[in-house]
């Protein structure tokens, strides 16, 4: 007793959910699916960007849906299901976020290989997603205008792990004081040339170039 | 808050090598963070005490070493420390800034007794 040893250890914590986010990954890849995890804050805009992209583009792609919510609603799940598209409810047991251990029941649920795109709808938060990777391709962060210009400097972990920014509910900008010069500036910051796309789930202003965007991302990874 | 996975993982990870080192006890835990980083750590030690209970590891001290962020400016390769908002280069006011450090999240070291 007493003989106190130091044992140097440097292991990453979340290293197993990482290995599991590359296993997904594989499937993913062996599949030639495209897999795209959105998240954002509650109210943000989520259901409606899935919802305004299935319909542009579900005659085009074999599309699937996989929704994260903490408490067993099926909301979200219910309005995707409407359109004729197939989706998976995790719930996640009054967690924050999704995992990658959790996206993996997810994704056994589909078939892979009858699919073009996954699109994993996070549970809205902007805090924990952003520790938790999944193992889809791209991660897409959806701001929206009343949330405020201050969210990159408030948030800037979950800015800083995106690859491509939505700011949504751009037609409500002249009724809500939002400095869209000190918003972009807090994302350049954090995300240099982070690709963006400024838009409007309600009026569908600026919705194009994000579906052309989608389109091209897809057929990178189609086999 | 995800603080429970992240101290299943400490505590997963901790007995790993305490038992690989012939532990009879785990007296400190040495754990780096970067202020990037959204942990808690009265949290964490909060649902140490729970988990840790009947393991090797129980009562053992978690010890957090939290690192500061470090951007370099891409314009003047000046080096600085950011506190707690983002601010510009302070040497020439450039916003061409890369975060060089900040999110560091490892188990760094074990303290054990045989």
């Amino acid at each position: 007793m007493g003989n106190s040893i130091k044992v140097p250890v440097v292991e990453k914590l979340l290293d197993a959910n990482d290995q599991v986010a590359e296993l997904n990954r594989r499937l993913l890849d062996e599949a030639g699916v495209l897999a795209i995890n959105v998240m954002a804050s509650p109210g943000a805009g989520k259901t409606s960007l899935i919802l305004q992209t299935l319909r542009a583009l579900s005659t085009e792609f074999r599309i699937a849906v996989i929704e994260g919510d903490t408490a067993p609603v099926t909301i979200d799940a219910d309005k995707v299901s409407a359109l004729g598209i197939p989706a998976v409810q995790i719930n996640t047991g009054g967690d924050c976020h999704l995992d990658a251990v959790m996206l993996r029941a997810g994704l056994a649920q589909l078939t892979l290989t009858d699919l073009d795109l996954i699109i994993v709808e996070n549970v809205g938060n902007l805090i924990c997603p952003a520790a938790f990777k999944l193992g889809t391709h791209r991660n897409i962060l959806v701001a929206s205008i009343p949330e405020g210009d201050d969210k990159p400097y408030k948030y800037p972990n979950m800015y800083r792990g995106v690859d491509v920014l939505i700011i949504n509910k751009i037609d409500l900008l002249p009724y809500i004081e939002f400095n869209m010069d000190f918003f972009r500036r807090g994302v350049e910051l954090l995300n240099p040339g982070l690709l963006t796309f400024p838009l409007s789930c309600k009026s569908g202003e600026g919705l194009q170039p994000w579906f052309d965007w989608l389109r091209t991302e897809i057929s990178m990874r189609r086999k | 808050m995800h603080e429970l996975p992240v101290t299943e993982s400490i505590l997963s990870i901790a007995l790993k090598h305490a038992q690989a080192a012939g532990a009879q006890r785990v007296t400190d835990i040495h754990i780096v963070l970067g202020k990037f980083s959204s942990i808690v750590d009265d949290s964490v030690q909060f649902y140490w005490d729970l988990i840790s209970a009947g393991t090797i590891c129980e009562g053992a001290r978690l010890h957090f070493q939290r690192l500061t962020p470090r951007m370099q400016c891409q314009d003047c390769h000046h080096e600085f420390e950011v506190n707690d908002i983002l601010h510009p280069c302070p040497h020439c006011n450039s916003f061409n800034l890369t975060l060089l450090s900040g999110d560091e999240f490892y188990l760094e070291s074990i303290e054990i007794e045989r």
